[in-house]
């Protein structure tokens, strides 16, 4: 996967968060020219990050507010919360959004019924939930299209 | 008065015992099965197993028709989506939240959460105001620790024993708010004159209140 490099691309990026989903986006981002800021609990997250990342890495806990402050979050213009756990995401982009005033702020939530309450706050959310069951329905309707064609 | 305690520990247990023996309604949601089993067997109350965060499980535990919601967690960021999550969705009217974190605490209040409290901070407040004084019986801070009430033992040889308030000329941002004395309350005046045994209820400001206690007390701070 790459982005497209002429597009607009955020300059300065908070990304909380460094597992799979959370150091793909890093590298794909540092690719394209933004820059990066990671943040894990765990040092040894860090290992998952491709060599293209060319950004910084903080150790800490985002939901206490020093570590936000740490990665300049004041300054970003987007955050992405990519932890596994939904409600460090939706408590960090709360922050993010409503502290620090982060234009674009993004929230991985795995419970889609817990997604429709944070939309009332003004946080938009990601489901991977939501996103795989599209992708398999989507899937799924193809394949009988295809056998009416026959 | 309906209460749904989310959370873990001991605080909660004891907590659940003291509101069960006030008469509340308490729900008690606990996310370790082992625990919530325990629970089950020693406090009075309905104990669910599972994520207090999860809107199904607030649902099953009474949200539409609680009246306070009071989370415990040991991690600030599922006390925060307990109690809004409670407020949002179940219109619960008040939500309390315990924060790990001191400086969630201003945190909580901007994103909706009515009682944020800190034991971190209590904790500092309380050495910090000097409550090792066996003359304070109790003491609260209230609007973020910028006024104190705290409840007084005044001795037979303190020196404000045996004066009128007026006298005791208490500084400006301080006030005694009332006298507890043989277990009638006194709402003091300025020609009320203090005894030893009252217990006197304090009203005041971070600023004076050294001076308070030492018009009160004697003892140098």
């Amino acid at each position: 996967m790459h982005l497209k490099k002429q597009r607009e691309w955020p300059q300065y990026v908070v990304i909380v968060g460094c597992g799979r989903l959370g150091s793909l986006l890093a590298g794909l981002l540092s690719e394209v020219g933004s820059s990066v800021v990671i943040i894990d609990v765990n040092e040894s997250a860090f290992e998952l990050l491709s060599a293209e990342f060319s950004g910084f890495r903080i150790v800490g806990d985002a939901v206490e507010i020093e570590v936000l402050r740490a990665a300049k979050t004041d300054k970003a213009d987007c955050l992405l919360a990519t932890t596994e756990e939904d409600n460090v995401n939706l408590m960090v982009a709360q922050v993010a959004r409503k502290l620090f005033n982060v234009p674009k702020v993004l929230a991985r939530v795995f419970d889609p019924r817990r997604e429709k309450v944070y939309r009332e706050f003004d946080i938009e959310t990601v489901s991977p939930t939501n996103l795989m069951a599209q992708a398999f329905v989507t899937s799924i309707e193809k394949k009988q299209g295809d056998k009416s064609c026959v | 008065m309906r209460v749904i305690v989310a959370g873990a520990g001991k605080l909660l247990y004891y907590l659940a015992r003291q509101f069960a023996s006030k008469g509340y309604q308490i729900t008690l949601v606990v996310s370790d099965a082992a625990e919530a089993q325990a629970l089950c067997r020693r406090v009075k109350a309905l104990v669910l197993h599972g994520d207090g965060s999860d809107p199904h499980v607030l649902e099953e535990a009474g949200a539409r028709t609680a009246d306070v919601v009071l989370a415990l967690a040991s991690k600030d960021q599922d006390n925060l989506a307990i109690c809004q999550i409670a407020h949002k969705m179940f219109h619960v009217p008040r939500t309390v939240a315990l924060v790990n974190d001191p400086q969630n605490e201003d945190v909580f209040h901007k994103l909706g959460v009515s009682v944020a409290f800190s034991a971190t901070q209590i904790i500092a407040r309380i050495l910090e105001e000097r409550a090792g004084f066996e003359d304070i019986a109790s003491l609260m801070p209230l609007a973020g620790g910028r006024v104190t009430i705290s409840e007084i033992a005044l001795r037979e040889d303190a020196p404000a024993a045996d004066k009128t308030l007026r006298d005791l000329a208490l500084p400006q941002g301080a006030l005694v708010g009332g006298i507890l004395r043989d277990g009638h309350v006194i709402v003091p005046r300025g020609d009320t004159s203090l005894r030893g045994g009252d217990r006197l209820i304090i009203i005041s400001g971070p600023d004076c209140y050294d001076r308070v206690l030492r018009l009160i007390t004697g003892e140098e701070t």
